[in-house]
C-alpha cells in the first residue's frame, strides 16, 4: 500500500493537467486576442492562486464547494454530486494552484508570436480554428510544454489547498505531500523519506527533461519570449 | 535641469534635518537604557489554548509592560519537533503529556518546573442546524452520518483521545471509513462549522469558542486518559526567572478565571 499515495498523486496531477491545459490555453488565447475593460483585474485574479498561501486558497475553495457553499449546493442539488473529501476535490485544488503557471507560460509564448505569420495564413484563406492549430500553437509550443511540465509538478506537490478540501483519508485522498506531512509529524522518518525521494525524483526528472528538450529544440527562429 | 537640481538640494536638506534630528536625540539615549529592559518571552503552546492565552496576554502585558509575550501556536507534535530542532522558546505547553515526556527524556525541559496546567474534556459536536439526532458517541454508526472528522491520531492529541474513546465504546471499526483525519483540531471545527462533515470530535474548549456548532455528547468518564496540558520551562531558556514568573501567573488567581471561562478545568 506504500505506492498508493504515489499512484493517487500521479492520477490527480494528470487529471488536473487536463483542466489546466484547457483553461490555461483558452484564457491565454482570449486575453491575447481581446481587449476589454477590467482585463488587468482579471489577469490579477488569475495570478492570485500563485501568491496566496495554499491554505487560504483551500479555505476559499472549502467555502465555495463545501456542502453549504454556492457551488457545492448547486452540484449536490442538481447532480447529487459531493466532491468535498473526494479525489475530485484534490483535482480541483491541483487545477486551481497550477493554473497560473500554465496561463503565464502560455500567454508569454502567445505574445511572442509574430502576428504577421497568422495574418499571412488568414490571407491564404485559413479559418481562425485552422490558424490557431497550425500556426499559433506550433509557434507557441515551447511555452505550452513548459507550462504543462511546471503545472504537473505544482499539482503533484500541492499540500495546503488539498488537505483542506480533499481532507486526509488514507487510501482515498492521501496524496504524497499529505503522506509526507503525517509521516514526518508522527516521526516515521523512513516512510517520509521514501515519499520525499519519490516526489523529488519525479519532479526533478521532469524539469530536467524539459530543460534538455528545450536545448535540443532550440532553433534559429527560437522565440525570445518563451521560457528558457 | 534647473528644477532637478533644486530637488536634489531639497533632498539633501531633508537628509541633513533627519541626521540632525538623530544627533539631537542622542543625550536622551542613556536615559532609555535605565528603564527596565524589554524581555521577549516565547511560548510554544497547543493551538487549543489560543483564545485563553490571547486574553491572558492582554492582561499580563498591562501589568508587566516590560515583558513581551510571543505565542507560537500549533499542533503539540509539531511544536515538539521544532523544539527538538532547536527552535527558540522559553515555555512549552503541550495538549498531552506524551510530547512533554519525550522532550523530558531528551533533557530539553526544566523538569523541576513541569506542572499540569489545565485539563480539558472531549466532546462530540455537530453543526448548529444539524438535523441528525446524535446524543452519544455510539450514534456515529447511524447511516445519516456520512463523514466524521477527528484529528489524525498519530499527530494530533485530540485525535488520539477520540480514537481511544471510539475504541473503548466499540465503534472505531464500524466508522473507520467515515473518518476525515484533520491535521489539527481547529480544522475539525472548521469542517463541522461549514457543515462539510456531519460530526466531529474536539475539545470542549473548541466547541465553546464557536457559535456555529453545538455539543451533542461529552465523552463518558473513563473512556479516555485524562486530558492534561502539561507546561514547563525549556532547559535552553535564557530567561528562566521571567518565564517562571509567567508560568506561576498562568496557574495563579489571575489565570484561573480566564482558563475556566474558555472551558478548561485547572490542573491538579
Amino acid at each position: 500500500m506504500i505506492w498508493q499515495p504515489v499512484l493517487l498523486s500521479i492520477k490527480v496531477a494528470l487529471a488536473s493537467l487536463i483542466f489546466v491545459f484547457l483553461f490555461g490555453v483558452s484564457f491565454a488565447y482570449a486575453m491575447r486576442k481581446w481587449d476589454f475593460p477590467g482585463k488587468a483585474a482579471i489577469e490579477a485574479l488569475f495570478a492570485l492562486p500563485l501568491v496566496l498561501p495554499p491554505v487560504v486558497t483551500g479555505f476559499l475553495l472549502l467555502i465555495l464547494i463545501g456542502k453549504q457553499g454556492p457551488i457545492g449546493c448547486f452540484l449536490s442539488e442538481t447532480f447529487d454530486l459531493r466532491i468535498i473529501f473526494t479525489p475530485y476535490a484534490a483535482v480541483l485544488a491541483g487545477t486551481v494552484v497550477a493554473f497560473p503557471l500554465m496561463y503565464q507560460s502560455t500567454k508569454a509564448a502567445f505574445l511572442a508570436i509574430d502576428s504577421d505569420l497568422e495574418d499571412a495564413a488568414r490571407t491564404l484563406g485559413a479559418g481562425e480554428w485552422r490558424v490557431f492549430w497550425t500556426v499559433t500553437v506550433p509557434l507557441a509550443w515551447h511555452g505550452v510544454v513548459s507550462g504543462l511540465v511546471l503545472s504537473f509538478a505544482r499539482a503533484l506537490g500541492e499540500f495546503g489547498a488539498t488537505i483542506m478540501v480533499a481532507g486526509n483519508i488514507p487510501g482515498k485522498t492521501q496524496t504524497i505531500p499529505l503522506a509526507i506531512y503525517f509521516a514526518a509529524e508522527s516521526n516515521d522518518l523512513s516512510q517520509a523519506g521514501f515519499y520525499v525521494l519519490v516526489i523529488s525524483l519525479l519532479t526533478f526528472s521532469m524539469i530536467w527533461g524539459l530543460n534538455l528538450w528545450s536545448r535540443i529544440k532550440k532553433e534559429p527562429n527560437y522565440q525570445k519570449g518563451a521560457l528558457r | 535641469m534647473k528644477k532637478r537640481s533644486s530637488f536634489v538640494l531639497i533632498g539633501m536638506f531633508a537628509a541633513c534635518l533627519i541626521l540632525a534630528g538623530c544627533g539631537g536625540n542622542q543625550p536622551a539615549a542613556p536615559k532609555a537604557a535605565e528603564a527596565p529592559k524589554t524581555v521577549e518571552l516565547t511560548i510554544s503552546a497547543a493551538v487549543s489554548l489560543k483564545d485563553a492565552l490571547a486574553e491572558i496576554q492582554t492582561n499580563y502585558q498591562k501589568k508587566n509592560p516590560q515583558v513581551k509575550l510571543l505565542y507560537n501556536l500549533g499542533a503539540s507534535g509539531s511544536l515538539q519537533k521544532q523544539i527538538e530542532q532547536g527552535a527558540p522558546a522559553d515555555i512549552f505547553i503541550s495538549a498531552a503529556p506524551k510530547q512533554m515526556d519525550e522532550l523530558s527524556a531528551k533533557n530539553l525541559i526544566n523538569t523541576a518546573t513541569r506542572k499540569n496546567l489545565v485539563e480539558n474534556k472531549l466532546v462530540l459536536i455537530v453543526p448548529l442546524n444539524s438535523s441528525a439526532k446524535l446524543s452519544k458517541f455510539e450514534d456515529l454508526t447511524n447511516p445519516a452520518v456520512q463523514k466524521i472528522s477527528i484529528g489524525e491520531p498519530t499527530v494530533v492529541p485530540a485525535g488520539q483521545y477520540a480514537q481511544e474513546v471510539l475504541r473503548k465504546l466499540g465503534v472505531w471499526d464500524k466508522i473507520n471509513d467515515k473518518l476525515v483525519l484533520a491535521k489539527d483540531v481547529r480544522t475539525v471545527l472548521t469542517y463541522v462549522e461549514t457543515g462539510n462533515v456531519e460530526a466531529g470530535i474536539v475539545y470542549k474548549t473548541d466547541a465553546a469558542s464557536s457559535s456555529k456548532v453545538k455539543i451533542a455528547a461529552i465523552a463518558p468518564e473513563g473512556t479516555h486518559a485524562p486530558i492534561i496540558y502539561p507546561a514547563a520551562l525549556l532547559a535552553s531558556s535564557k530567561q528562566q526567572e521571567v518565564a517562571k514568573d509567567f508560568l506561576a501567573y498562568l496557574s495563579g488567581p489571575e489565570g484561573k478565571p480566564i482558563f475556566e471561562k474558555y472551558g478548561f478545568v485547572m490542573g491538579k
